[in-house]
């Protein structure tokens, strides 16, 4: 693949993903509204916020790592992405397929988070570093049904990578979602943790912690980072999807897909109130936990 | 399109719809006023409509809204909130007690009128203004902004020794962190 091509298909993946997200975190704004009976903001309200941060005249940092953190999310983000495949037997879209990417992937996404942690905790503001602590601890939490669910499916199908597992799925005519039920529940009550929304927003929580790891972050820092946010969530729903629901072999699938697996943690965070820090962690270890022993004993003797 | 220093170029006209269609807002909850702003976030008034929604820090925020009476102590407090936000920001001051101290006017430790010390861009008057009245201030705000007319920071900027003066007048222990802009 010659360099001008793979820049410019490189650019059009995380523009899609970019605007996807950003649509994404518009809807979820809109149907948080008008499930508290409000009309809440238009659906392109995101797009204008990161405008607006990143024209403010004047961003403070306390540091070069404050400065690089959330550049070094939004990277690791978009590497994550290029690892991933958007469309089934796409040849459009940049795919950096390799043997074992998704043992690769599973270290991958947790990097720009601890990128964050160094940033947060150079702003010396006492709320980022709960912040920080809450969200390394969660993660021990989701992070144990997530590797188990995927170690279950790695086993069952021989297969270290993504395209390797949509394959069997493309074989076999059957989401891997009926075929692993298991894995898949594991799978899913994981998410919520990930995407950090209600109840498991204890790292953000903007009423007891002011935001968290991101309070010292303003102007076009907090845009960058809500710009990282819509592309990340965007990497985890199509990575979901690849796995659990077959991928999808046009776009339009795949935004049907990835927006109703994203009504998961969204409808349920509508619906909860905060957990505190050791509620969550118990949570991810009770039932997704059981979920995935079950997925691997499965995977081994079935 | 002629680019002299009346006009506005085309990327000022775009940075000022976005300014004025994003408000976080940092509510400061001194005086009674604040009970009126959760119904104006909230589902009956729902501020959120007009792209107002609420920020958890100073540094996050756009508009500082100053809910009624400053006591002394709290000028100090808010002083420091405001100058932790990044440019532009914009102070709303709300209720009567913010114009000329309202019926806090005579009290010993209030102090009567905000501007003396911040930058207001609008006043939002009555005591205490209901969200309708809250909702309009804002409407205020975002016209201002949309042509270019909301400068308190830069009048802050500009006339910093002005405020300085006057707020070192309340506050006999200053022993505030050097201006950093
Ligand atoms: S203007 Fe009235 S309601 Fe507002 S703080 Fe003053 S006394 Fe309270």
């Amino acid at each position: 693949m010659d360099i001008g091509r793979f820049l410019l298909t490189s650019i059009t993946t995380t523009a899609l993903a970019f605007v996807v997200g950003m649509f994404y975190a518009g809807f979820r704004r809109k149907i948080t509204a008008r499930v508290q009976n409000r009309v809440g903001p238009p659906v392109y309200q995101n797009f204008i916020d990161v405008v607006k941060l990143w024209s403010k005249k004047s961003n403070i940092t306390h540091g070069v790592m404050q400065h690089l953190a959330p550049l070094w999310q939004i990277a690791t983000s978009i590497t994550t992405l290029m690892f991933i495949p958007i469309l089934v037997d796409s040849t459009f879209f940049v795919n950096l397929t390799f043997k074992g990417d998704l043992i690769f992937l599973l270290y991958l996404m947790v990097v720009g988070s601890l990128g964050m942690a160094l940033g947060a905790g150079e702003g010396g503001n006492p709320n980022s570093a709960i912040g920080v602590t809450r969200g390394l601890t969660q993660m021990i939490g989701f992070e144990i049904p997530w590797v188990m669910a995927l170690v279950a499916l790695m086993i069952q199908h021989q297969t270290t990578t993504i395209v390797g597992l949509m394959d069997v799925q493309q074989a076999s005519g059957t989401w891997l979602m009926f075929s692993s039920p298991f894995a898949f529940l594991a799978a899913l009550l994981a998410m919520p943790g990930m995407f950090r929304y209600s109840p498991f927003d204890i790292v953000g929580a903007p009423a007891e912690l002011a935001s968290g790891p991101i309070s010292e972050f303003g102007g076009k820092y907090l845009g960058t980072l809500m710009t990282n946010g819509s592309i990340f969530a965007f990497v985890k729903l199509v990575l979901y999807v690849d796995i659990f629901m077959g991928g999808a072999t046009n776009l339009v699938l795949l935004v049907v897909k990835t927006f109703v697996l994203y009504m998961f943690p969204v409808l349920w965070g509508l619906v909860s109130p905060r957990f505190r820090t050791e509620q969550s962690v118990r949570f991810f270890w009770g039932w997704p936990l059981f979920f995935g022993l079950l997925g691997i004993l499965q995977a081994a003797f079935l | 399109m002629v680019n002299d220093k009346e006009s506005r170029k085309i990327v000022d006209i775009i940075q000022d719809f976005a300014r004025k269609s994003s408000l976080f807002v940092l509510a400061y909850g001194t005086g009674c006023g604040a009970i009126e702003i959760p119904p104006t976030m909230t589902s009956r008034y729902d501020a959120e409509r007009f792209g107002i929604r609420g920020a958890a820090t100073p540094r996050q925020a756009d508009v500082l809204l100053i809910t009624g009476y400053l006591a002394t102590k709290s000028l100090k407090r808010v002083i420091r909130a405001y100058e932790q936000m990044q440019n532009p920001k914009y102070i709303i001051g709300f209720g009567s007690c913010t114009i000329n101290g309202g019926m806090y006017w005579d009290s010993y430790n209030t102090i009567n009128r905000l501007d003396m010390y911040m930058p207001v861009d609008v006043y939002i008057n009555g005591c205490m203004p209901r969200p309708e009245a809250v909702i309009a201030g804002f409407a205020k705000l975002q016209k201002l902004i949309q042509a270019g007319k909301a400068d308190g920071w830069e009048r802050y900027q500009n006339n910093l020794e002005f405020y300085r003066k006057n707020q070192k007048k309340i506050i006999h222990n200053w022993v505030m962190p050097d201006y950093n802009w």
